[in-house]
């Protein structure tokens, strides 16, 4: 064990970078922090602007929409109204972290804490990355969908391809498969398949086709036929394997998105818990390294204000309120599991019988490995954090002219606000639940969309963009029905093609 | 073991690609906020960006989601006062107290997108597939000046452009090198001579050669000339062609009872237009403004766009007194001369023929372009028709008529328009 202290000035170097990562390294495996090899890159501010407005995707394909982040990030960066994000980090097999030149040497430490040994251990933990994604071949990948798209434009026309890309990003959320696990991807893979794809997949959309009349119907006529024959949740594989005129290429196009929304749904699942894992386990490690004499009192203070930042939780009523941050949320969780772990009180044993007590590093490393946001909340979520962060649930219901305090942090509102709390990360509750319904085979070949209403909430206006979307993709007709909760259905959306 | 990587030397503008296509995609509205833009400055205020607003909903990218509505519950942090099933007010305008779909972040509170466009790009955007005719462009081309420069140095020349600096050190350097031989020689034999001189008296034999030798090589080095022929060097210059870089657009309004503010606004627009295509090709551009009714005056741009006259219209006066700015302080030979005309298409009768004329004649060959709008919606009358003839006689003038505002843009760009090869 290194007893000298590590020198602390704001400039950093490359030397200095080296031994705090040695450093933190140490105290995490101390940790059993089981994490993929680390890449640090440093980048400037411009390269920042560029990693971030390509949501976090090392390399990408050219869209307009990236361009429109970019210029977004650039103003807003330039008239100072936020500053760039400290890290950003890759899921991918060796783990890619960026570090800003600006930064300074506890800033660099910290980013190296937080993201090289925070989300990297998270990202080969959590079993919903270790499920959908493939960090081994990703940017595999992502320089196969480049290139690709890029041949896509030279040979077809940017806007044709424009006009694909656009249409699938409208449905990427609904590009998913929530259930069954993706097979592996790997690059040389993928080309040999994709060139086979491109010789077979137009000859498997034969469902429609078979369905030309022929001469003796007579059998088929009295059952209604009914295409497809279960609902399917990801319209984008649907499209993708049964739309009538894509071309081979979009076909291909639509799987890039498909696979790219796929690659970052365990993302979107895992916020809180991602983000609360990686701030814990900054602030854990260099706490450790601290109380070891390894960092001094100035690197400390630094440290304790950004972190301080990073955490903070405006309440409700805060000009600066919006929403909760998961940081903070996240944060104070695992720092309470470790509590109760470690302390627990009687209340905690009472709701906790399985871990109170227990050793906290292997509670830890069980929550992180087997939950997502939503159960994490709801297996997780303590009595006293709750009385700490003063929660509290509002209804809102439009039958009801007035808000109403559903629950407030006591013992009656303690499980409701936990429920409530869980579900607001539910995606399935935060997304619409649309699927596709039903295909009219005989008839003009339109899709019928079905979205199954929730607590009676309604589509957004821009729907019918969506169905336009959607109905490039499709070629024909596509509408969608809404089944109310009473069981009614009926049609909302409609978007016509006339062929 | 981490490995680090210092990536700042890769560059940074890997979203060049994507911020390009976005301004492509853009690119109608990009282009409004542009000739919104242009309409705002003034005529010669256009050597900068723009900032760019987009309406959100525009360039919004469409996901299913949640609209407002429903039964939804949100949990918030901070409760203060709040006991279970106290009821409360909805916060008007607000997203009510629910939060359950904010999920978006993108537009919220914001309505347009903005952002900023370079000169560049503003200029790009502008002249978009705008380009001069190839007829008016052999027309248009700009004139050229020679100019005699500086190109080194030649072995050749008149007598007064001796660089004598050159001279004297390629003299020095022959000197040096032609004696160079003898100088060695000389130094060994002085050399020699003085350890023989020790061990002999003068009348050694080999002192007398040698002395005689030393004076020879003397003699072979003085004669060597301190300068020749050889080395001079005479100041070499070569006549450039060097386009001339300034031009004058005269602009020429009628300012009578009928030209109505609407009128001259929308000829303010097709003046700015043709200054703004004039920008990218010269470097100094002066602006004389002539307006007329019956008599012509020239005066500054506020008055020219802004104050009102009335009373009957004799183009030719206009004709007159750009004719005696161009003899006063435009010479043809050193300005390229453009002229902007815009007239409701009212004229004195009898003046007509004579503008034809005056044109033809006087005008025309001295001016690389002269573009005439008519701003109205009547049928053409009597100016029109002779501008008619000019333009058969000039293929350096244009003429195009304007009736809203909305056709300027269009017709600016029938003027200079680009010819399909």
């Amino acid at each position: 064990m290194s007893d000298c202290k590590l020198p602390y000035s704001s400039e950093w170097t490359f030397d200095l970078l080296q031994s705090y990562d040695e450093e933190i390294k140490k105290v995490a495996e101390e940790f059993n922090l089981d994490t993929y090899p680390n890449q640090i890159e440093v980048i400037s501010a411009e390269q920042m602007m560029d990693a971030y407005s390509s949501v976090g995707m090392p390399v990408g394909y050219h869209h307009w929409s990236f361009g429109k982040q970019f210029l977004s990030v650039e103003q807003r960066y330039k008239r100072g109204q936020m500053g760039l994000a400290y890290e950003i980090v890759i899921n991918s097999n060796p783990c890619i972290a960026y570090l800003m030149e600006e930064n300074s040497m506890m800033m660099q430490a910290l980013v190296i804490a937080h993201a090289a040994y925070g989300h990297n251990s998270f990202f080969k933990g959590n079993y919903l990355f270790r499920t959908w994604t493939n960090p081994d071949s990703i940017i595999d990948y992502l320089v196969f969908a480049k290139k690709y798209v890029i041949e896509c434009e030279r040979r077809h026309g940017e806007d044709e391809v424009e006009a694909i890309l656009d249409s699938c990003h409208a449905l990427m959320n609904y590009g998913v498969d929530r259930y069954k696990r993706p097979p592996r991807l790997s690059i040389q893979e993928e080309r040999a398949r994709q060139k086979e794809r491109e010789n077979y997949l137009q000859s498997q959309i034969n469902d429609l086709w078979r369905t030309i009349p022929r001469g003796d119907t007579s059998l088929e006529t009295s059952r209604e036929l009914h295409f497809p024959s279960e609902p399917q949740e990801n319209l984008l594989y649907f499209i993708e394997k049964n739309a009538p005129l894509l071309e081979p290429w979009q076909r291909e196009l639509v799987r890039i998105v498909r696979k790219i929304a796929q690659y970052f749904y365990p993302q979107r699942q895992t916020q809180v818990m991602n983000e609360g894992w990686a701030t814990f386990w900054h602030y854990t490690l260099l706490n450790t390294l601290y109380e070891r004499g390894i960092l001094d009192d100035g690197f400390m203070i630094e440290f304790l204000k950004t972190h301080t930042n990073v955490v903070y939780q405006p309440p409700y009523n805060s000009p600066y309120y919006s929403g909760i941050n998961p940081y903070a949320l996240g944060f104070s969780m695992y720092r309470d599991i470790r509590r109760i772990c470690e302390e627990p009180s009687d209340e905690d044993r009472h709701w906790f019988p399985e871990i109170a007590g227990s050793d906290w590093v292997t509670t830890l490393d069980f929550a992180m490995r087997n939950f997502k946001d939503e159960s994490f909340i709801a297996q997780f979520l303590s009595p006293k954090l709750i009385r700490d962060l003063k929660l509290f649930s509002v209804l809102d219901d439009d039958a009801d002219n007035q808000l109403e305090i559903s629950a407030i942090h006591n013992e009656e509102g303690y499980r409701r606000v936990r429920s409530v709390l869980a579900k607001h990360y539910n995606l399935s509750v935060r997304e619409p639940n649309i699927q596709i319904h039903n295909v009219n085979l005989r008839g003009d070949r339109s899709l019928t969309l079905r979205h199954v209403q929730h607590d009676r909430q309604p589509l957004s206006d821009d729907t019918d963009e969506i169905l336009k979307h959607m109905s490039r993709l499709w070629g024909f007709t596509v509408r969608l029905e809404t089944s109310q909760q009473d069981g009614s259905i009926e049609v909302t959306h409609e978007c016509k093609v006339s062929h | 073991m981490s490995q680090f990587i210092d990536r700042r030397p890769n560059g940074k503008n890997k979203s060049a690609v994507n911020r390009h296509k976005f301004i492509r995609r853009f690119k109608s509205q990009i282009k409004k906020a542009v000739s919104e833009a242009v309409s705002g400055r003034s005529i010669t205020d256009l050597d900068r960006g723009e900032k760019i607003n987009i309406p959100s909903k525009d360039i919004s990218e469409p996901v299913f989601h949640h609209g407002a509505g429903g039964r939804r519950e949100g949990v918030h942090p901070g409760n203060t006062d709040f006991v279970t099933g106290d009821r409360l007010p909805r916060p008007s305008g607000g997203a009510g107290g629910g939060g359950g779909g904010d999920a978006s972040d993108s537009g919220e509170g914001e309505d347009d997108f903005a952002f900023q466009i370079s000169r560049e790009e503003f200029l790009d955007i502008f002249f978009d597939d705008l380009a001069l005719p190839d007829l008016v462009k052999t027309q248009l081309r700009k004139l050229i000046k020679y100019k005699r420069v500086r190109a080194g140095y030649s072995t050749d020349g008149v007598p007064t452009n001796i660089n004598i600096i050159r001279t004297m050190k390629g003299a020095l350097a022959r000197r040096i090198a032609l004696r160079g031989p003898y100088q060695g020689e000389l130094r060994e034999a002085e050399e020699r001579l003085a350890a023989l001189k020790l061990l002999h008296d003068e009348q050694h034999p080999e002192i007398t050669s040698l002395t005689r030798r030393i004076a020879e090589l003397k003699a072979k080095i003085r004669r060597i000339p301190f300068i020749d022929t050889f080395d001079l060097r005479y100041n070499n210059r070569i006549t450039q062609p060097e386009p001339s870089s300034q031009a004058v657009m005269f602009c020429l309004m009628d300012v009578s009872g009928s030209m109505d503010q609407s009128k001259k606004d929308i000829a303010k627009r097709f003046f700015t237009l043709l200054y703004f295509f004039l920008t990218g090709t010269y470097e100094r551009i002066d602006l004389v403004f002539i307006r007329h009714h019956t008599i012509a005056k020239e005066v500054d741009e506020e008055e020219f766009f802004y104050s009102r006259e009335t009373g009957g219209t004799v183009v030719s006066s206009a004709l007159k007194l750009m004719d005696e700015i161009i003899a006063d302080r435009y010479s043809p030979e050193e300005w390229n001369i453009y002229a902007a005309q815009a007239s409701d298409g009212d004229n004195w009768s009898d003046d007509s023929p004579l503008c034809r004329d005056m044109l033809i004649n006087t005008i025309m060959p001295k001016v690389q372009y002269y573009a005439y709008v008519e701003v109205s919606d009547d049928t053409p009358r009597g100016l029109w028709r002779e501008f008619v003839n000019v333009k058969k006689a000039c293929a350096n003038f244009a003429m195009q008529r304007i009736e809203r505002p909305g056709d300027i843009f269009p017709v600016f760009r029938k003027l200079f328009k680009k010819k399909a090869a």
